[in-house]
């Protein structure tokens, strides 16, 4: 009896000092990455069982619908695409332009990033900090720090990779941190999260600068992590307080964070052949 | 002292039950009220058969959640091994205790656990919660007489011991 006690005794101490070890490493060193992709390994069967459940559902409403449901949806997209199709060739001709004037001050210029579609696993992580698991990871070329972007603006970045799946931070996190610019007028701050899931704030922007409710603040591509020129959100309120130096300024993300299922895996400095090589096309189509 | 084997399986399925149950996504208005799953079924497990679920599963389930919710490395590890600790220590005490007063020992437990918690989210100037912070602590009580007779009768099933 004495015997188990003090052996248990010694065994909480030795544990919690590790645990201790690690949560003082584990912020500030990537020495832990491996033990980490270990247990994600681990860890990934059991969200794969939680997600089946998800993905059941929505096998059955899209499996399950009538036929004169389908053929909306199908007029519907016939439709978007026309209007897309139209914009991009209008694209086209200014990518084209800005290619060549670009050329002449010759600065270059990177568009079409490589990018991979990733859908969200829908597994609970911890509560107040916003954070998604996507289906992608090692296997798929995932990388620590690597953009994630929705279909109407920039999500998150990757924070942890595993082999079959990555740990996504969402710009929203209160712990995130964007650097962006007004696409007006290119003015720079920093958009930080609230953990709120539609609400951003831009930090230290001066009370005299220019700036507006609506203005669409775009991705500066300063940090060198996320590619420039990606829609962040639009300015939602300016509130100035007084006897302060800095506005108060909150964004509306333009990404619907929480209703994401699919989300884009970017690659910023890797071009995409097939896209490129459609948009060469389309040019040379254009110029005849 | 002999140890048996016998029950692994089950023990082992009960704790990924639980790890599932903690994954699992939830409407927003009941994500705050979720019970602390694991903590709550390894508390029983180190008061039924302490010589066999010790500090070392516990902490090890507690980097498997760690990882599991994207936190810090060994925040719930360290949480975890004192919850193991305590209960281990106390086990003889709580199986006399009629189940209400277990309940609010358990209350009392899952307190310090997310004391603790707190207190490493607060080092890591990480604490961005209210609150509704210890609201699991009070589900999980609610859930622990259940959960025992459940757990109990599994054992007894299968004659782990």
């Amino acid at each position: 009896m004495f015997q188990r006690t003090s052996s248990t005794n010694i065994r909480f101490v030795v544990f919690a000092l590790v645990s201790v070890f690690l949560i003082a490493v584990d912020p500030h060193q990537s020495h832990l990455k491996f033990l980490r992709t270990l247990l994600t390994t681990l860890v990934y069967p059991i969200q794969y069982v939680v997600n089946i459940p998800i993905e059941i559902t929505e096998w059955g409403s899209t499996t399950l619908v009538t036929h004169s449901t389908l053929l909306k949806e199908n007029e519907r997209l016939k439709q978007e695409r026309l209007l897309l199709s139209r914009k991009l060739q209008r694209y086209i001709v200014l990518e084209t332009e800005n290619r060549r004037l670009r050329k002449l001050l010759e600065s270059s210029f990177k568009i079409n990033d490589k990018v991979l579609v990733a859908e969200l696993i829908g597994v609970e992580l911890q509560t107040f900090r916003k954070q998604v698991v996507i289906n992608k990871g090692l296997r798929e070329g995932a990388y620590e720090g690597q953009p994630i972007v929705g279909s109407t603006g920039i999500m998150g970045q990757i924070i942890h990779v595993g082999p079959f799946s990555s740990t996504v931070l969402l710009i929203t996190d209160p712990n995130h941190a964007l650097p962006v610019q007004i696409n007006r007028n290119g003015l720079r701050a920093i958009a930080v999260g609230t953990g709120n899931n539609n609400k951003l704030l831009l930090e230290h922007l001066p009370n005299t600068a220019d700036i507006l409710v609506g203005d669409l603040i775009i991705t500066s591509g300063l940090a060198r992590r996320f590619p420039s020129g990606y829609p962040v959100g639009k300015i939602k309120k300016i509130a100035y307080i007084p006897g302060e130096a800095f506005a108060k300024v909150t964004i509306e993300p333009s990404a619907q964070l929480s209703q994401l299922r699919e989300v884009l895996m970017v690659w910023p400095n890797e071009k995409a052949d097939e896209i490129n090589k459609y948009l060469d096309d389309l040019t040379t189509k254009f110029r005849q | 002292m002999k140890k048996s084997k016998k029950g692994n399986g089950i023990i082992a399925m009960s704790f990924i039950i639980a790890i599932m149950l903690t994954a699992l996504p939830l409407p927003d208005w009941a994500v705050n009220w979720r019970p602390d799953w694991v903590a709550v079924v390894l508390i029983y497990w180190c008061m039924a058969v302490p010589d066999r679920i010790g500090i070392f599963i516990a902490w090890f389930l507690g980097l498997l959640l760690d990882v599991q919710q994207g936190n810090i490395l060994g925040q719930n590890a360290l949480s975890m091994t004192l919850i193991a600790f305590l209960t281990i220590n106390s086990y003889q005490r709580m199986r006399a205790y009629p189940l209400l007063q277990q309940a609010v020992l358990v209350c009392f437990y899952l307190l310090l656990y997310k004391l603790v918690m707190l207190l490493i989210l607060v080092y890591l100037g990480l604490n961005k919660s209210d609150w509704t912070y210890w609201m699991p602590a009070i589900t999980s009580m609610l859930l622990w007489p259940w959960l025992f007779i459940i757990l109990r009768d599994v054992r007894r099933k299968h004659r782990i011991s």
